[in-house]
């Protein structure tokens, strides 16, 4: 359609609200939320494993995990909608971003078990800690204190690549604002609501992220 | 040439003039100003109060109708050009080569041609010691050579007065000789008002027409390397330099 | 397995435009990038204000606002507000102005983290801010942030896949076609997953020979030498100055 009069219809804009905040409440945020979990414990398996584990196996995992975090969501989306042709496009949604983000989380993880001073590992040894007592009494508890602010980012990044789901047919806002707008031969409005809220939702959420992010860093 | 200071916070109050040609040190724990008034000149910083004037020229600020008024940026940048610094940490820049870092500025500030600027840089090498430089980069040089090339490039913008940083704190011993060699001689050879903060007393007593000592934000006591170096009359003086020197007084050289 | 090479092989020259595509959206959204980047990353980074507000808030807004949501305003909306753009130029911007977005906050970081000194050198040697900048400021800048610019460039590569919703025959679109000759495991993962990772890994070995080559000019560090890893050289997983991408 072109150039439609006025520029902005209020009508529209208030009619599109509510089928663009049920794709926001119901999709956008489970998928979220629950994959930005599933994203932070397999993470740090990922981390352990190539840490802990012995080679062959930590370098394989290394490099799948790579390849992961290296390769379009879009086609690991459409790849795992096609073959497991037994689960919803939601469950995809979720388990692909899910494992995607845990591998950027894997690498986050890395850094922060890294960042853990020598010092500390020595006072387990001095101290003949198992394995075990030293990474869940003292190595984790110290790494995750720079994972959080980390973890909060890459959920707010999950959170704004939640519309790539729209090519699995998801129905979450920025489809449901596509719809809406080839329903009504209007798109202005949709699209523009569909990226305030992402505005809002993201801005404030960073700012505190940056907040938690210096917070922490004085604890160091 | 005069420097006038008038003001507070860091410094308390401080007021001293410097004439041309003059060669001033200035001693003193450290936070006791020194490097502060240095930072001052070189508009590295700003004074709260007070101005400074370089020849009667205001330099960041001026007293126009009874008011404190900062100049502009355009103006400042006029009187500055004609006062240079050395750094302690020689701040040499990683991109260029020596002879550009020393070229650098008198062609684009100056408006110098790249010839003559070159000669001119190749004329400060010289000076220095460092001929066969010229193209080298500053991450293949020691220290004490980064810190020759970071004199020649104050020199090269022809400074009417160049401010020193202890600028041999950052050395190993044995190469603090040289550097202090180098600026003895522009001392010697030039009439360039030259101010020092060091903690090299031979150098101070040597170099200096007058040395103040500073202590928490004011000048303890001002007088000529001879006398503050064999009779200070001050007690924070005699104080900080029986620290540094140990009991015994430093001869002439 | 030998059907699926065949059908390949008959499908390769579609592949191969699709390819093209993609390519030609990676290098030409990042260089849009870039030059945002170093715009906007210098006003965001400025003392003046005037310069500075706008700046974080066009960051802010292109970082805030999701690219799909960008792709479609350009691509559905402009078309009713009168201004139609070819579908790659559509992609272009998208993908530039957002990524440039994140890209900036990569350009004002590093600035920021050039050591004090060279600032005050180039103070006492009356430098211009534009000249000191432009010689001293900024080329060593580069060398800080081109490995975040290397993982924005990545991420914007990954990003190009959406570009089939916009009818834009890329890559991706043509995988879509190839699940008809083959299956999905083959097309999408053996084929498509396989191919974006061998661009990703030439983009990376790309951006480190670059990164090896700043630093080395100056001074720090061996003249170019091949490094071959699959993590760009990431050595700042932990902060995420750039609101993690």
């Amino acid at each position: 359609m072109q150039n439609q009069n006025p520029a902005w219809d209020w009508d529209i804009a208030f009619r599109a609200l509510p089928e663009i905040l049920e794709g926001f409440l119901t999709v956008t945020l489970l998928v979220t939320v629950v994959s930005t979990l599933i994203a932070a414990a397999l993470g740090l398996v990922w981390a352990m494993i190539i840490r802990l584990a012995p080679q062959p196996i930590s370098g394989i995992v290394k490099w799948v995990v790579s390849f992961i975090r290296m390769t379009p969501i879009v086609v690991q989306l459409l790849f795992a909608y096609y073959t497991f042709l037994m689960f919803d496009s939601i469950t995809i949604g979720i388990v692909v971003f899910g494992i995607h983000y845990s591998t950027y989380m894997s690498e986050v993880y890395r850094a922060g078990i890294d960042a853990v001073p020598p010092g500390q590992w020595e006072a387990t040894t001095a101290l003949s800690m198992s394995t075990r007592r030293t990474w869940t009494a003292v190595v984790i508890p110290q790494a995750l204190r720079a994972t959080v602010p980390a973890l909060g980012n890459y959920a707010i990044s999950m959170f704004k690549d939640t519309p790539f789901l729209l090519v699995i047919g998801v129905v979450e806002m920025v489809n449901a604002a596509q719809i809406f707008g080839g329903n009504n031969f209007r798109y202005v409005e949709a699209i523009t609501l569909a990226g305030i809220i992402f505005l809002l939702a993201s801005y404030p959420t960073s700012v505190l992220v940056r907040r938690l992010e210096k917070r922490l860093a004085y604890a160091y | 040439m005069e420097k006038r200071f008038g003001d507070n916070v860091v410094l308390k109050d401080l007021n001293f003039h410097v004439n041309k040609g003059e060669r001033v040190t200035l001693i003193g724990p450290s936070g006791s100003g020194k490097t502060t008034i240095l930072r001052l000149v070189m508009t590295l910083e700003e004074a709260t109060d007070g101005m400074i004037l370089i020849d009667g020229d205001p330099l960041t600020h001026r007293i126009t109708g009874g008011k404190r008024v900062r100049l502009s940026n355009k103006e400042i940048k006029k009187t500055r050009t004609r006062i240079g610094m050395v750094f302690q940490q020689f701040n040499l820049f990683p991109n260029m080569t020596v002879l550009e870092n020393i070229t650098e500025s008198p062609i684009h500030v100056l408006g110098q041609s790249k010839a003559e600027a070159r000669a001119k840089a190749k004329d400060l090498l010289h000076k220095v010691g460092l001929d066969d430089k010229a193209d080298a980069h500053p991450s293949s040089l020691s220290g004490g050579q980064q810190q020759r090339v970071a004199i020649a490039r104050a020199l090269a913008m022809d400074p009417e007065i160049l401010l020193l940083d202890e600028v041999t704190s950052a050395l190993d011993p044995e190469i603090v000789d040289e550097v202090l060699g180098i600026l003895r001689n522009i001392a010697d050879t030039t009439d360039i008002t030259m101010l020092i903060v060091t903690h090299e007393m031979q150098f101070a007593r040597d170099v200096s027409d007058r040395v103040l000592m500073f202590d928490g934000g004011a000048i303890v006591e001002d007088a000529d390397p001879h006398t503050m170096f064999t009779a200070p009359t001050h007690d924070r003086t005699k104080k900080f330099l029986r620290a540094v020197l140990g009991e015994g007084q430093i001869g002439t050289r | 397995m030998l059907d699926n090479l065949q059908a390949t092989a008959e499908a390769w020259p579609f592949l191969v435009q699709g390819l093209w595509v993609t390519i030609q959206l990676t290098v030409l959204g990042s260089a849009l990038s870039l030059v945002l980047a170093v715009v906007l990353g210098l006003m965001a980074g400025a003392s003046n204000k005037a310069l500075a507000i706008p700046g974080r808030i066009i960051i802010e807004f292109f970082r805030g606002t999701s690219l799909v949501v960008q792709l479609f305003f350009i691509f559905f909306v402009l078309p009713q507000l009168g201004v139609e753009l070819p579908g790659m130029v559509v992609g272009v911007l998208a993908l530039g102005l957002n990524y440039g977005a994140y890209s900036a906050e990569v350009v004002r970081g590093s600035i920021a983290s050039v050591p004090r000194g060279q600032w005050e050198a180039t103070t006492a040697l009356s430098m211009s801010p534009v000249h000191r900048m432009r010689r001293v400021i900024f080329p060593q800048a580069w060398a800080l942030m081109i490995p975040s610019l290397a993982s924005l460039m990545v991420h914007l590569l990954k990003g190009t896949a959406i570009v089939s919703v916009i009818l834009l025959r890329d890559f991706t679109f043509y995988l879509d076609q190839l699940t008809r000759q083959t299956d999905t495991f083959w097309a999408y993962a053996a084929v498509g997953l396989v191919g974006y990772f061998l661009l990703a890994l030439i983009l990376t070995l790309f951006m480190n020979a670059l990164e090896a080559r700043a630093k080395h000019r100056l001074g720090r560090g061996p003249s170019l030498r091949e490094v071959l890893s699959p993590t760009p050289t990431n050595k700042n997983s932990l902060s995420t100055a750039g609101g993690g991408v």
